[in-house]
């Protein structure tokens, strides 16, 4: 019994240290990514390639005082930042790294981990409703609506995923795909499924997980030339801090979701030195493509994003559920 | 129908064409110049204050002519010189300039016939004093040829 609250424990501190670690190191990458995309050294000075930057960072951070605005609702304004990180720290314990390094394997790990992504939703609504700031207020009524418009796709997208794998555990989807890179679900030649559309339907969850994480170019929740900060105008300190680190800690949890549905998880290219780093590899390959993108392309519109996603991708996606339960009876 | 896929089609492909100069905009030399470590080099035609030119041997060309002093609209300058005992030519004892007058219009470098004066490449000039912006001109030369 104490053996499985130590592993308990143990567990819950390596995920929140991989989130902190990855938050603070991925606000490292991105500066320096987007230094070197226009022309600038990017943070360079403290320690290093400037990697002693992070940590002095959160010093800063942790060392500001914690201001309450008058007249907020105290609790809920409190409340709000928690409730963006925790869940996103939460669904590591489900995302399989390798096929024994895992917090703790569930038959229906795909589906906690959605359910832990929509909360995200309500922190960044509480964060806005509480502050009591028209700009916060405006921010969340859009980022609430973005969140509802790409879930659907989203899920379409994964729903197709579970028809043609069979599962709902993310190991087992994983363990689906094994076997060489042609048996990956993004591919089109997996046995018994033909679908040429997987390469599309993989794109649509790609910029569904970019819209969901309120990354560029659909960051419209905190549009900082209309909304000063978005919902956390109002927040300082560790408070700004926690949506900071969740924010990439969602980041991660959207690269993973991506490598264990389409990638192939922890599976090797070519039966090469099977191991967890292959799983690293393509994650960080994937947040490397989130941060080319956010340096690539100026922020959308709110029609144009609710366009984009109720006119292009859900149609789409339909179509590939469609198409590939047509598949899956035929074949 | 066809206009709808064509155009999710060609703003797709833009969007690979954007992502495709950023990547090779990544890979390019960056063109930052960190100030405090690095500096560029003034162009030719910079106009700092004044300086005074020396010759050879490290004395000023200046003979006490007092043209840049005439020249001078604001008055910022006052230069003092003697003969010395036996000398032919005056000697410059003292070029005082007055740089919080200044305003860098050049009449002085223009009057002078002797190439004794021209502009510095002095540009980091701050200060909460005015007494820092009085230049002794006479001692600066000597600091910079001990």
């Amino acid at each position: 019994m104490s053996l499985t609250l130590l592993n308990v424990i143990i567990a819950v501190v390596i995920a929140i240290a991989f989130a902190a670690l990855n938050a603070a190191y991925l606000v490292w990458a991105e500066r320096r990514g987007a230094a070197r995309i226009q022309r600038r050294p990017g943070p360079n000075i403290n320690g290093p390639f400037g990697l002693f930057q992070p940590p002095l960072d959160g010093v800063k951070l942790m060392a500001k005082q914690l201001l309450i605005p008058g007249d907020v609702d105290k609790i809920l304004f409190m409340v709000a930042p928690v409730l963006a990180m925790a869940p996103a720290i939460t669904s590591f314990v489900t995302i399989p790294f390798s096929d024994h390094i895992v917090g703790h394997n569930m038959h229906i790990g795909i589906l906690l981990v959605f359910a832990f992504a929509s909360m995200g939703g309500m922190a960044l609504l509480l964060a806005g409703w509480s502050s009591r700031n028209k700009y916060s207020v405006m921010s969340s009524v859009r980022a609430v609506s973005q969140a509802i418009a790409y879930e659907i796709p989203m899920l379409i997208t994964v729903i197709t995923i579970v028809m043609i794998t069979g599962t709902t555990d993310l190991m087992g989807i994983v363990k689906s795909q094994a076997g060489g890179f042609w048996h990956w679900n993004i591919f089109p030649f997996k046995a018994g499924v033909f679908n040429p559309l997987m390469l599309l339907s993989f794109l649509v969850f790609f910029i569904s997980s970019l819209a969901e994480t309120n990354r560029a170019p659909f960051d419209l929740g905190e549009a900082e030339s209309e909304l000063v900060a978005g919902f956390h105008t109002e927040y300082g300190s560790m408070g700004f801090g926690l949506f900071f680190m969740g924010e990439y800690a969602n980041i991660v949890i959207g690269a993973s979701l991506t490598t264990i549905l389409f990638l192939g998880g922890w599976d090797c290219p070519f039966g090469l030195f099977p191991g967890v780093w292959w799983f690293l590899l393509k994650i960080y390959l994937l947040i490397a493509t989130f941060i080319w993108i956010r340096w690539t392309f100026p922020r959308t519109t709110i029609y144009g994003l609710l366009n984009l996603s109720w006119k292009i991708l859900i149609p789409f996606s339909l179509f590939n559920l469609l198409l590939t339960a047509g598949l899956l009876k035929v074949f | 129908m066809g206009a709808y896929f064509s155009e999710i089609f060609s703003g797709l492909w833009s969007l690979f064409v954007g992502m495709g100069i950023t990547f090779r905009e990544f890979f390019s030399p960056t063109v930052t110049v960190q100030y405090p470590y690095e500096t560029l080099k003034m162009t030719a035609r910079y106009r700092g204050h004044i300086e005074l030119i020396s010759d050879e041997e490290g004395n000023p060309n200046c003979v006490v002519c007092g043209m840049c002093e005439k020249a001078c609209p604001s008055s910022c300058i006052t230069l003092a010189g003697e003969k010395p005992e036996g000398g032919k030519k005056k000697v410059l004892t003292s070029y005082l300039l007055d740089f919080t007058k200044c305003s860098l219009c050049g009449s002085c470098v223009e009057s002078c016939n002797f190439n004794a004066i021209d502009f510095s490449k002095e540009y980091n000039l701050a200060s909460t004093r005015k007494e820092d912006f009085h230049f002794n001109l006479l001692q600066r030369l000597k600091d910079r040829n001990p």
